[in-house]
């Protein structure tokens, strides 16, 4: 008993982490019907600015303390925002009617490149987020019913939830959330309404990979280490999430991201960790033979 | 641009005839083991192009875990191979067939899925064959706490297969007639042999009624249904022959390298091949021929280029993959009815 609730804790915190990964995915491809390969190394190049930015704040000026955690996840989302703006621009606007294969090239072609850009900036060895934050994060445990739950897991998690519903009331109820809503469902008629398509296609390169970025400081601060080849693991576990609560359905996202994170969890502690991946990806299989469009999603007809 | 547009003018039939002689004359014209040993990754990738290219190309399905396909040929091959002594050629046929029936068994409940659905679970396969082949069966023994199947333990513990991540080594070089093939060069002709089979293969498939069937699947399925085509059948069938075709793949590769590992079957395996099929333009054999120059040689060529900034390679390779895409959608050389369809489809 207590080993299944340990269990559905490390599960949730690192679903939470995939969850917020994956809203980048659902989201673009909710707009351009797009599975954007690069966004797993824009969660990757989050947790490298984490890093750096952390070291400035909490190591080099000696700044502790919950505000500037705030600031440093602020001023990393900001950045890697402005680098979806430009991928967006550089790499997917010239291919909007290009089909469907050549800007899954392209943005394979755009990982490679982050990837590598990041390799070149701060080395091929992995690197370790600097043990200073403890200050602000200290490693408390407690104990309930057997199972141990950390501080830091705690903030995890009231990060992911903040982050979630902040994206879900944007979505649902602001005048911008609703036009992507519209967006997603007929870029034509969208248009004929007075959306501004391309803008909102704007803003959704701008929210995905600030969410994906706070992940990947969250997977920093959890884990304390990263490495330049981050992104296409976490990028294809996310990917998972998006398609196993429905892709482009944005609860779907966040719920499939839980799963996968529990089901990963359960399989370590009961099975076996070398096949957790094996097992993970054999659950959305099952998943999808059963529910062809994922656990949220719409029915949709291939062609009328 | 302008020159590729005179030169698809030109009768193809000069064209696979003057590639032809060029290629035959390669490893003198060159006369150094390196380039030859990229020339035959080059056989290798574009043989895999060449199958993947069935699925993705004629067929329209997004299959992004073909190196699932490669390792089932390679691992049957070097399985049979090491501890049975089999010679490898005879073992090409049972690689391609083993392939064969590995992707018909995973692909028939998944054929029904969406494009994006089907690449998710392509990848999944992929990575499932991938981790299998890591761990190999003694880490199953935990199927032995299971009630009644503890008679799996003493089977299981110490059980080697695959070899784990250290993979399979001593694999025997194929020969013919009295004949071991060796030196680069050697596999070089045996490639180049495979690879004009397989484009030979391949332009009559393309016509034929299965070729046109899968074109028709591919524009347009519900039409496809509607004018008699068994869309599941069709559909194996690329995924069947695909495969086939990779399982032959695996095993000239085994059979060249005579080492395999867990690791030259991952995503990113799948990834280039996929790059090669929609870089070269989907669903023409030229295409995969020039997609696998861009793929396979052309970091080679970046690598003696770029002597003092090596490590920007994979970076400009980047940039370069952006730019193709952005400039030319449509591909290196497409397929005139897959460009005609790029124009006419939104």
């Amino acid at each position: 008993m207590g080993q299944l609730l340990q269990q559905l804790i490390n599960g949730l915190t690192i679903g939470s982490f995939y969850a917020l990964i994956a809203l980048g995915y659902t989201m673009v491809y909710g707009v351009l019907k797009l599975i954007n390969f690069a966004h797993g190394d824009m969660f990757m190049l989050g947790a490298y600015l984490g890093l750096v930015t952390l070291m400035g704040f909490v190591v080099n000026l000696g700044m502790a303390g919950l505000p500037f955690l705030i600031l440093i996840f602020l001023i990393v989302m900001a950045v890697v925002a402005g680098v979806g703006i430009v991928l967006e621009r550089v790499a997917y606007r010239p291919l909007y009617r290009a089909g469907r294969l050549p800007p899954v090239i392209s943005a394979l072609g755009a990982a490679i490149f982050i990837q590598n850009g990041v390799m070149l900036l701060y080395g091929a060895r992995y690197r370790t987020y600097p043990e200073e934050f403890k200050v602000i994060i200290p490693d408390t445990i407690w104990e309930i019913a057997g199972a141990r739950i950390s501080l830091i897991q705690i903030v995890m998690l009231v990060i992911a939830a903040l982050l979630m519903v902040g994206l879900y009331s944007f979505v649902q109820y602001t005048r911008v959330g609703t036009a992507m809503r519209a967006v997603a469902l007929d870029h034509d008629t969208a248009r004929l309404m007075g959306i501004d398509v391309y803008g909102i296609i704007r803003v959704v390169f701008l929210i995905g990979p600030a969410l994906g970025a706070a992940g990947g400081i969250m997977v920093g601060l959890y884990y304390g280490r990263i490495y330049f080849t981050l992104g296409w693991g976490y990028g294809i576990k996310a990917f998972t999430a998006a398609i196993l609560g429905g892709i482009g359905n944005i609860p779907g996202a966040m719920i499939g991201g839980l799963i996968l994170g529990v089901i990963e969890a359960l399989a370590t502690g009961f099975v076996s960790d070398a096949w957790k991946n094996a097992i993970a990806f054999f659950v959305l299989v099952l998943i999808l033979i059963i529910r062809p469009t994922g656990l949220l999603g719409e029915r949709v007809v291939e062609k009328l | 641009m302008d020159l590729i547009a005179r030169w698809r003018k030109l009768d193809e039939r000069y064209l696979y005839l003057a590639l032809t002689i060029l290629a035959v004359l390669f490893p003198w014209l060159v006369r150094s083991v390196r380039w030859t040993q990229v020339a035959n990754f080059f056989f290798v990738y574009a043989l895999l192009g060449l199958s993947l290219n069935i699925i993705v190309g004629y067929a329209g399905l997004f299959q992004l875990g073909h190196a699932a396909f490669y390792a089932v040929g390679a691992y049957t091959t070097a399985i049979l191979s090491s501890r049975y002594n089999i010679p490898t050629f005879w073992l090409l046929p049972v690689a391609g067939l083993v392939s064969a029936v590995f992707a018909i068994l995973i692909s028939r409940p998944i054929l029904h899925l969406r494009g994006d659905y089907l690449c998710i679970v392509t990848i999944g396969f992929g990575e499932i064959v991938r981790i299998s082949l890591r761990n190999d069966a003694s880490s199953l023994v935990f199927l032995s706490k299971i009630p009644g199947l503890q008679f799996l333990e003493e089977k299981l513990t110490g059980l080697v297969i695959t070899g784990g991540p250290n993979g399979i080594f001593g694999i025997n070089r194929p020969g013919i007639l009295g004949f071991t093939f060796r030196q680069q060069w050697h596999y070089f002709y045996l490639f180049l042999a495979f690879v004009a089979l397989t484009i030979f293969a391949m332009r009559r498939l393309e016509n034929s009624r299965l070729g046109r069937a899968w074109t028709c699947v591919r524009e347009d399925e519900l039409a496809a249904e509607a004018m008699g085509i068994d869309t599941v059948r069709v559909k194996l069938l690329a995924f069947a022959i695909g495969a086939a075709w990779a399982g032959v793949a695996g095993n000239l590769y085994a059979s060249w390298v005579t080492v395999i590992a867990p690791e030259s079957f991952s995503f990113w395996e799948s990834v280039i091949m996929f790059c090669i099929v929609v870089l070269g333009g989907t669903g023409s054999i030229p295409g995969v021929l020039v997609g696998t120059v861009g793929m396979i040689v052309l970091p080679e060529i970046l690598r003696e280029v770029l002597l003092n900034i090596q490590q920007w390679r994979m970076l400009i390779f980047g940039a370069a993959m952006i730019s193709m895409m952005v400039f030319r959608p449509e591909g290196l050389w497409p397929s005139q009815r897959f460009r005609r369809e790029l124009e006419a489809g939104d």
